[in-house]
């Protein structure tokens, strides 16, 4: 750490940095859903419509007679009536109204033989309707609470992010570390080579003048020796091998 | 409410001149007037859940009666008898 004096800690340096600005100024200034919406829902339809007897009078015309002439009273008033336009011929009967009759006479009794079945029918595509835009409306609403359940989980593991910052910082201060090291352990080999390089220059030196005062001595000696003195060491290196065989044979 | 307000089944006999005093008898009013009848017949007979042969059998005795008072002059000389 010595070397290197400008790294600082990494979380320190980390935390220096300037925060980011917040963006977030527009929206909160427009209201959402505050008012209240007029279309929605829609009120379901009625069950039954309005009560009608016979299928062509309506009821409330017998309640409007009723308090004045009871329950016979619309009857009568129909029945008078029909006797007064026939008899009066206001209402002509010609070939329409025998068609009119027959024509009725079937309409009413297929209505009346068939009608709950068709009813039924109807009622039972209906339903059938009614049932896939339930479904559809509890699949959305499904889908969307389960929107909200991961939506409240991803809130939960955002709450994390520090753990996730300080193993990022750990990171970053391992890869600091690890540089330092590396680099350190690179200043030594390159001294500790220029270092070897001095000792090997010096041994060599030392090498090389013991070898050169060697082979400056042996010259001077080979040249000090001179004739004479070789062949009076010759000569005495022969007697006393002489002598020494001599001995040798004797101990023998 | 007052009188302006309310629908002409709720009018009493005795205020119905009254009553035809305040309606307007504008095209628009007229319009409106035709129009507000029609919506809420068809609320009340056509746009239910489990209707009957009620709804369309009041218009087609409705339309039965207007085409025989249209015709009433041409029906009137197939009677069978000339003296009432």
């Amino acid at each position: 750490r010595v070397l290197c004096p400008l790294v600082p800690s990494a979380p320190a340096a980390l935390r220096a940095l300037p925060r980011p600005v917040a963006v977030g100024v527009l929206h909160t200034t427009r209201p959402l859903h505050t008012s209240q919406q007029s279309l929605a829902p829609v009120p379901p339809l009625p069950e039954k419509g309005g009560e009608v007897r016979h299928g062509l009078i309506p009821e409330e015309f017998f309640q409007f007679l009723y308090p004045k002439t009871g329950v016979t009273g619309p009857y009568m008033l129909g029945t008078g009536l029909l006797l007064y336009l026939l008899s009066k011929e206001i209402y002509v009967i010609n070939h329409e109204t025998a068609a009119a009759a027959c024509i009725l006479t079937v309409i009413i009794y297929g209505i009346k033989k068939f009608g709950p079945q068709v009813a039924a029918f109807a009622d039972k595509l209906n339903e059938e309707k009614m049932a896939a835009a339930v479904a559809l409306k509890n699949e959305s609403i499904q889908a969307l609470q389960n929107a909200i359940e991961e939506e409240k989980k991803e809130q939960w593991r955002a709450e994390g992010r520090n753990y996730l910052f300080d193993a990022k910082r750990n990171n970053i201060a391992m890869l600091l570390e690890t540089n330092y090291r590396e680099r350190l352990l690179m200043v030594y080999n390159e001294v500790k080579k220029r270092l070897d390089y001095q000792v090997a220059m010096q041994n060599l030196k030392q090498q090389k003048e013991q070898e050169y005062m060697i082979q400056w001595v042996e010259k001077n000696v080979v040249q000090s020796i001179t004739p004479q003195q070789q062949k009076e060491s010759i000569a005495k290196c022969i007697m006393d091998l002489k002598a020494l065989s001599k001995s040798a044979h004797a101990a023998v | 409410g007052p009188l302006w307000e309310r629908p002409l089944m709720e009018v009493r006999l005795g205020e119905l001149h009254s009553w035809i005093s305040t309606c307007s008898f504008s095209p628009q009013g007229l319009l409106g007037a035709v129009q507000k009848a029609w919506s809420s017949y068809c609320a009340k007979y056509i746009h239910v859940r489990r209707g009957g042969p009620a709804g369309i059998s009041m218009l087609l005795a409705g339309s039965y009666l207007l085409s025989y008072g249209w015709n009433y002059q041409h029906l009137k000389r197939h009677r069978w008898r000339k003296y009432h």
